[in-house]
């Protein structure tokens, strides 16, 4: 099958997917899996069919925006190509998914690492993403990279935000620097790149309090965590991930674009992808805004952190087209 | 961000459509495919949003425009009305037993189950007098016990719990905990689950049955997209629902979620969580919702405002008068008074259409219509009758200004103010004579034209 089956040819790759799958599998069987039925089942490609696809898209939460955007290409591409039959669309619809998110762009997700001293990652969102277990995953997964890592409880305000990063730490086997619940979150922060420059830690994982962006007080308490990173530092490039529920709708858009008015986000983890929801509102994100996509959490264990990887969410999407 | 565009297209229809009686098939498409678009945007799912706008559509063709409305206008009043309907008329009570009360709280996680079961015992505490007992039965998610003993120690609610046991034998315990201290409020707080988790699953239908709830609240996320729909179908199935509480709606989220929910499950929207402080709760109000959904507040307010502030027969009397050109100064107060009660006026006059762009209109701030009450209140009532009297006298401009406390230009300004406003009436009454009704309507439309001049008419002619 075209692109699709080339994408996917090598073993190793399709063994690296199948871990996306797992985690989507419910995705793709509630909505997206009628992808395949609705191309085989349409004779000709007309209006009716461009409604149904409409009709998959939005359901994905990728926005009404991008969709109109997404059909409009994906009508050019028939168009110049005199495609006819409704099968052909297929991998014009893969692959100009593919174009939504790369927009011809190289993306490079991994962290940038600072090759001389300590990197710092921030962690922000809205309340309920999953910051605090999202900090507690890659903190494992660096470590496990053979990095040392610490933590800092940065949720000063959360009942028991604290103590459950605390929880992770032990988890983990990784320091945390906290101070009681309440105090300025700043000052835990101040501390925690003191001590993490004391102790020669490779990374240190910042963990912030739930804010809603539109709560003015709060995207400046942000601003000023934002200001003393940067002077404790010395350096500008720090990563900010904006975290975000794979279950949000288009609120998911108005948060990256605030929270990126406040803090330079450099990549975003979309957590819960094991649910039904398929997460779709980061790709209006990558599409309006630019911000790339750089982790997924795929379920509860501390190991269900993985790299984002086009091919793989593309995979998870639609891979019924294999089997 | 897309809601500008949507006003924008959204005004742009409203233009297209003025001056019919009736709706048509086509002014109908044409709105609801704004309506559709907006519903969309507010994160109502797909599904819903098609069956909704169908089932308007239906019910709106050949329905009569009301006065003061255009038939854009009509349609959105419908689709807002309906909406209104599908969430509910009345805010949905709590269903609250005589003695022992169990609410058992579901959800996913991250929704704000916890806070919320803080939130609520403290609101039923205050306004049913009872005495609550918070139960902690979530033991996956690190500290999640703490969290709640946090927010009861807040509150000054007693919090129960048994570490990681297994959260059937807790809630047992508790219930058993609750009858022996008098406590006559269970909240239970339970883990967040996945609605496809089988095994969580099984967990909360035991607890359940165990506890026996009179509510089982879904917590759901106001900034929840699509999945609303699946999540809130499973849990209902699995648990028969009796409410939902929708979480963090003090963001910018146009909370559709809350519409899908509704209409798929017919489980009512029982409270809403508006802040972070543990006092922020408030019953939830579906009226309000349906035109925050709907997301075309302005356009919205004005069609309340134009049926129901303006009294009809008054406004009719009002437009009489002032085209018989017998307009005096106890009619500008009456007009000013009107306006007034319709609310800011510079807000009033951008929600007209093609008002908002007027720049002479900005000039007239809300203050200058109590400085030209104070003024005309100023004068005798012979002068109020008879704007002669005024224009004569420049010993009476002067009294009226020392009077009202404003300068005498400000006086003058009125003066020439109902002068012009007389004319006008004079020449619009010219324009369409045989038609008094259509006058009102473009007056309220905003697309009054004055009539041409005899010169103009007679280039038109060649």
């Amino acid at each position: 099958m075209g692109l699709f089956s080339k994408l996917f040819s090598s073993k190793e790759k399709r063994a690296k997917a199948e871990k996306f799958k797992i985690g989507m599998m419910k995705t793709r069987n509630q909505a997206l899996s009628s992808l395949k039925d609705i191309l085989e089942k349409s004779k000709t490609i007309d209006e009716d069919l461009f409604s149904k696809l409409e009709e998959i898209f939005i359901m994905a939460d990728i926005g009404v925006d991008t969709v109109v955007e997404f059909i409009e290409n994906i009508r050019q591409v028939v168009k110049t190509n005199k495609v006819e039959k409704p099968i052909d669309l297929e991998n014009i619809i893969v692959d100009q998914m593919f174009e939504l998110y790369l927009k011809n762009e190289i993306i490079n997700t991994n962290i940038r690492y600072n090759k001389t001293g300590l990197t710092v990652i921030l962690f922000v969102g809205v309340n309920g993403t999953g910051k605090t277990t999202s900090i507690g995953k890659l903190a494992y997964k660096i470590k496990n990279e053979g990095k040392t890592v610490m933590m800092a409880a940065g949720d000063t305000f959360r009942a028991g935000a604290i103590n459950q990063l605390k929880v992770f730490g032990e988890r983990v086997g990784v320091e945390v620097v906290a101070k009681e619940a309440g105090s300025d979150p700043s000052s835990v922060i101040f501390d925690a790149i003191k001590q993490a420059k004391e102790k020669q830690i490779d990374v240190l994982l910042i963990d912030t309090a739930g804010r809603l962006q539109n709560k003015k007080n709060l995207m400046m308490e942000l601003d000023k965590i934002n200001r003393i990173i940067r002077r404790e530092t010395n350096n500008d490039t720090f990563e900010t991930y904006l975290v975000i529920d794979a279950t949000t709708g288009q609120n998911g858009l108005s948060q990256a674009q605030i929270f990126s008015e406040v803090t330079d986000i450099t990549g975003i983890i979309l957590t819960k992808l094991d649910g039904t929801a398929k997460g779709g509102i980061v790709l209006a994100i990558r599409n309006k805004l630019g911000i790339p996509i750089s982790f997924v959490g795929l379920g509860e264990k501390l190991t269900d952190l993985e790299y984002f990887d086009i091919e793989d969410y593309i995979y998870g999407l639609f891979s019924d087209f294999f089997e | 961000m897309a809601f500008e565009n949507l006003t924008g297209r959204f005004q742009m229809a409203l233009r297209r459509l003025t001056g019919k009686s009736r709706l048509t098939e086509n002014d109908i498409d044409e709105m609801m495919r704004e309506v559709r678009l907006s519903l969309l945007e507010a994160d109502v799912n797909y599904k819903v949003v098609k069956e909704f706008t169908d089932e308007v559509k239906a019910l709106a063709y050949g329905e009569k425009i009301l006065k003061g409305l255009n038939p854009g206008q009509q349609v959105v009043k419908i689709v807002n009305d309906e909406l209104t309907k599908l969430m509910g008329e009345k805010a949905e009570e709590l269903n609250l037993s005589e003695d022992l009360t169990v609410i058992l709280m579901v959800g996913l996680q991250g929704a704000g189950k916890t806070t919320t079961a803080g939130k609520l015992a403290n609101y039923i505490r205050k306004n049913n007098g009872k005495k609550p007992l918070l139960v902690a039965a979530d033991i996956y998610r690190p500290a999640a016990i703490e969290q709640l003993q946090t927010v009861g120690k807040q509150l000054d609610i007693e919090v129960f719990e048994m570490g990681t046991a297994k959260p059937e034998t807790i809630v047992k315990q508790a219930l058993d905990y609750a009858r022996k201290n008098l406590f006559d409020l269970v909240i239970i707080d339970t883990a967040g689950r996945l609605h496809i988790d089988e095994t969580m699953m099984e967990e909360i239908k035991n607890i359940a049955k165990i506890t026996n709830p009179e509510e089982i609240l879904l917590t759901v996320d106001a900034m929840t997209g699509q999945d609303a729909v699946n999540v809130a179908e499973t849990f209902n199935a699995a648990l028969k629902l009796t409410g939902c509480i929708l979480t963090k709606l003090d963001g910018d989220t146009r909370g559709g979620a809350a519409l899908s929910i509704r209409k798929v499950t017919g489980v009512p929207i029982k409270f809403a969580g508006t802040g972070e402080k543990l006092h922020e709760i408030e019953v939830f109000h579906p009226e309000r919702m349906a035109s925050r959904i709907l997301g075309m507040g302005d356009v919205l307010s004005l069609i309340e405002k134009a049926t129901e502030e303006i009294d009809e027969a008054e406004a009719m009397s009002m437009m009489e008068k002032m085209m018989s050109g017998n307009f005096n100064y106890n009619d500008m107060l009456k007009q000013m008074r009107m306006i007034k009660r319709m609310g800011k006026f510079s807000g009033i006059l951008k929600m007209l259409p093609g008002m908002g762009q007027m720049a002479d209109m900005d000039k007239i701030d809300d203050k200058q219509l109590i400085y030209i009450e104070a003024i005309i209140s100023s004068m005798t009532k012979q002068e109020r009758k008879d704007p002669e009297l005024l224009n004569r006298s420049s010993s009476r401009r002067n009294r009226v200004a020392s009077g009202s406390g404003r300068s005498t230009t400000e006086v003058n300004r009125i003066i020439s103010m109902l002068d012009k406003q007389a004319k006008m009436m004079r020449r619009m009454a010219g324009m369409n004579p045989s038609n008094v009704e259509n006058m009102q309507e473009n007056l309220a439309q905003g697309t009054l034209q004055p009539r041409l001049s005899r010169a103009e008419r007679r280039k038109k002619k060649h």
